[in-house]
């Protein structure tokens, strides 16, 4: 009749008509969270991004640095000194073992160093000159960044050499100085003026003669902290840092056979592995608490503790009188405070290194307008800048944690700072995604995977050498490592949202890195794409009714 | 460790697609020429287990053959969300009869290209649990008697969807439907009843059998890439979580679909000619209960009026299944 065939009376249609999308009451919504490493990173670093192209290993590499550079200027420096935070923050440590971050990142600050990747300054010359005081990991991130932003930067450095503790406080062993060298050479090239021994007496006049629109101050903490000991003349006492320092110079520090040392930060442990290598017998660690109130880091106490560094706990330093150290027990009080005993012990001693902690010399601020001294240290607003407009501060002579990170950290904060300050458009920093926890993976989907270890120096050789003693990953190492990454919060385009709808509600968009779309057409609103994603990048938001 | 090379793709082949391996170890569904041999637009429940599988099954199926495919369609779900006249998902010549008589519609249409000396084009027979264990199950078992060259493929949600969640043959002890109520002294599906319809099959001595769920994607499209390079009867039965029947979340479908073999309480394995060639290992076994919560057919297992005992029985199961199959590790 109506020219079809028997029985049927409508032509054929496509379910393509129906729009499932009316079901729903919630829409997958593509997100980009917080990966844990990155809030946790003192410099700021987009960890999981560099990973993210570390990941296909070869041309992925110079991609990785490039990224890394974006906001630290020091990645094989960092691989190597930086705490890492990032580490205890993984959320893989919840899995298995944290990613090894900081290897991945010397491996590839290595490459580039290995390869002579450079940066180059792409921005038009600002016509502003800043001046940089201290050439230590805060000031030299500092200038690395504003000379990028197109300002003309000079640093002015009291030392002979740059690299501030970088080179007169982190030991060779740790830090050898082949990369400190070349790192620091790349940032200068950039065109940045390095003055050596160029001690600034005050940071306002300083600026005028030198006609600068900004000064970024990062002159670290160099001075060891005394207590007072009751000593003979004859007895030798220095402080670490001093020490440390001397390791740089032509001869090499007299301690003796028995050196004791004061103290329980890294400083103390640096001291007391260093003596070790200078030829002590004995290099006992003396402490007033318990290890684990120690501020050491706990590698640092086990590497010591490897070298034949003996530790002395619950013990303070009473006299130093004819090459015998007095020490007095002493117990830990309810608050957990080290009161004195009364019973004392005798340590043959040659030298007592202190290492009690460091301070800043703040002279060249003395008589400024505006600055603001509490605790030793210059107090500084969120933008780095001190109360004297113009002047910003950073690094160890501000009240944060003292590391290299941090003061990476700092330059690079208050670099972005002084160019909105001298462009007169306040820098905005952009808005912090939500945190990407652990309860937000689907962690099915992941390899198992153990973590590389990264070979050691045998101990029997690092009491007689300052050689490295943690060594690099391998190019196999470092790429398994850096696979290790769960991409927290990020798409690393696996394709699951595409592949589990079950309404073909997602839309690939491209190739890798292109990712998706939610087709709201369809999309019914079931959650599967969010239920498996591994990583944590999609999430359902009600629609409104 | 030392010297020893280990290769490590972050997600490996757990994921749908991988950016770090070959564009060829990634899946069918991974790509964006992909068939979409069930398309949107389809009736199914929202995170419905039964489309998400079909889809995977035929788009691998379309790929395997290059496009040259046709499938009969028992009655049930799948049939009636994909086809409300005059409209079709469907995006490859498809036929639907009756509830019982799919495997042999397929059987027909594969004597029909035979006979036509259409050899290229190959021919699938799906339905659920009810079509193939129960209404189908004649013809299913005729047709892998007579040796016809059809791909059946049972869709396992466990019960009569479609008409509102009765049990089927497949459907699992202790399971409550619309007939086996969480009620009595044996509440839910009884013990000691049903088919276990692989290893009927086996039983035929068929050329392919084999088990999957549509939580390993992998797995599963390289079933039904081996099952197209075989000719003869070939049966793959794909556990699909119904998120409507089960009582359970939409979004959870595929959780549960990897529970369920990580509990050992469906095998994942292939068998050629009668005999079991491999199995899908356990990665992370793990305790029948954590399948079974979030399934409120199977609420009445657990709280203050639960029942342990049950609960036991069904482990018991799973061990057995982990004993015969050799399913750990």
């Amino acid at each position: 009749m109506n020219g079809k065939p028997y029985a049927i009376t409508l032509d054929v249609g496509s379910s393509l008509a129906n729009k499932t999308g009316n079901w729903r009451t919630e829409r997958a919504v593509y997100v980009d969270r917080m990966p844990p490493c990155n809030d946790a990173c003192p410099a700021g670093e987009n960890i999981q991004a560099w990973l993210y192209e570390a990941e296909d290993g070869n041309g992925g590499y110079e991609r990785a640095w490039r990224k890394l550079m974006e906001d630290n200027p020091l990645p094989a420096i960092m691989g190597r000194v930086c705490y890492h935070p990032c580490e205890t923050a993984c959320n893989r440590a919840q899995l298995d073992e944290g990613v090894g971050i900081h290897a991945v990142e010397r491996f590839i600050g290595d490459e580039a160093i290995r390869h002579g990747w450079r940066v180059e300054v792409e921005a038009e010359p600002s016509g502003k000159r800043v001046l940089v005081v201290g050439a230590g990991p805060s000031g030299l991130s500092a200038a690395y960044h504003l000379a990028l932003l197109g300002h003309a930067v000079t640093i002015y450095e009291a030392g002979p050499m740059a690299g501030g503790m970088m080179r007169f406080g982190i030991p060779q062993y740790r830090l050898p100085r082949d990369v400190l060298d070349a790192e620091v050479q790349r940032i200068l090239d950039l065109g940045i003026g390095l003055e050596l021994n160029r001690k600034v007496e005050n940071a306002e006049e300083e600026m005028r003669e030198g006609g600068f629109d900004a000064a970024f101050l990062a002159v670290g903490a160099h001075i060891g902290r005394r207590a007072y000991v009751p000593a003979g003349e004859a007895e030798r006492i220095l402080d670490a840092v001093s020490l440390l320092e001397s390791m740089e110079g032509e001869e090499r520090p007299r301690l003796g056979r028995r050196v004791a040392v004061y103290g329980g930060g890294d400083t103390a442990m640096d001291a007391a592995r260093t003596a070790r290598r200078l030829g002590a017998t004995d290099a006992v660690v003396v402490y007033r608490r318990t290890r684990d109130r120690m501020p050491a880091h706990e590698f640092e106490v086990e590497e010591a503790a490897q070298e034949g560094v003996k530790m002395k706990w619950l013990s303070t330093v009473k006299r130093f009188e004819q090459g015998r150290l007095v020490l007095e027990r002493m117990e830990l009080d309810e608050s957990g405070f080290p009161q004195p005993t009364g019973e004392v012990e005798e340590l043959a001693t040659d030298s007592l290194v202190l290492a009690l902690g460091q301070e800043a010399d703040l002279s060249l601020l003395e008589g400024v307008a505006g600055i603001e001294v509490a605790d030793g240290v210059v107090q500084v607003g969120p933008n780095m800048m001190t109360g004297h407009a113009g002047i910003f501060a950073g690094g160890d002579m501000v009240p944060a944690e003292r590391t290299v990170t941090v003061g990476v950290g700092h330059g690079k904060r208050a670099a972005r700072n002084i160019d909105g300050w001298l462009r007169g458009e306040p820098h905005e920093p952009g808005p912090r995604h939500r945190l990407a926890d652990f309860d937000s993976l689907n962690t099915w989907y992941y390899s198992d995977a153990p973590r590389a270890e990264q070979p050691r120096l045998e101990a029997a050789r690092r009491a007689s050498s300052f050689a490295e003693v943690v060594g690099g990953l391998d190019a196999d190492n470092a790429l398994y490592e850096a696979r290790r990454c769960l991409s927290c919060g990020n798409c690393f385009s696996c394709d699951n949202c595409y592949g589990v709808c079950p309404d073909n509600a997602v839309i690939k968009l491209g190739a890798p890195g292109e990712r998706y779309e939610i087709d709201l057409d369809f999309c019914k609103g079931c959650g599967l794409c969010v239920a498996e994603c591994p990583c944590g990048a999609i999430e359902m938001v009600p629609e409104e009714v | 460790m030392a010297g020893q090379k280990v290769k490590l793709y972050q997600a490996g082949t757990f994921v749908v697609g991988n950016r770090l391996l070959e564009p060829g170890e990634r899946t069918v569904q991974a790509r964006m020429d992909r068939s979409n041999s069930l398309t949107s637009g389809h009736r199914a429940c929202q995170g419905c287990g039964e489309a998400l599988g079909a889809r995977y099954v035929l788009d691998a199926a379309m790929r395997a053959t290059d496009g040259k495919l046709i499938a009969a369609n028992a009655t049930g779900c799948l049939e009636v969300f994909s086809t409300p006249f005059p409209e079709s998902s469907w995006q490859l010549p498809w036929v639907h009869s009756l509830f019982g008589n799919a495997p042999a519609v397929a059987s027909g249409v594969a004597a029909a290209l035979r006979v036509k000396g259409r050899e290229d084009v190959r021919v699938i027979g799906q339905g659920g649990d009810g079509g193939t264990v129960d209404i189908g199950f004649g013809c299913l078992s005729g047709m892998f008697e007579r040796g016809d060259d059809v791909f059946f493929v049972c869709y396992d949600n466990e019960a009569y969807m479609n008409t509102g969640v009765q049990r089927s043959g497949a459907t699992p002890p202790a399971a409550r439907t619309a007939n086996t109520k969480p009620i009595g002294e044996h509440p839910g599906n009884a013990f000691g009843q049903g088919k276990d319809m692989p290893r009927i099959a086996i039983a035929h001595g068929i050329p392919y059998v084999a088990t999957a769920t549509v939580a390993d994607l992998h797995d599963l499209e390289r079933k039904v890439e081996r099952a197209m390079e075989l000719h003869g009867p070939r049966y793959l039965h794909l556990f699909v979580p119904c998120p409507l029947g089960w009582g359970a979340q939409a979004r959870d479908t595929i959780k549960i679909a990897r529970l369920v073999r990580e509990t050992g309480l469906f095998p994942v394995f292939e068998a050629e000619h009668g005999e079991v060639t491999s199995v899908a290992k356990i990665r992370r076994r793990v305790p029948v209960e954590e399948y079974l919560r979030p399934q409120r057919r199977y609420a009445h297992l657990f709280g203050e009026h639960g029942h342990p005992e049950i609960v036991a029985r069904l482990q018991a199961m799973a061990d057995e299944n982990i004993r015969r199959y050799g399913l750990l590790r």
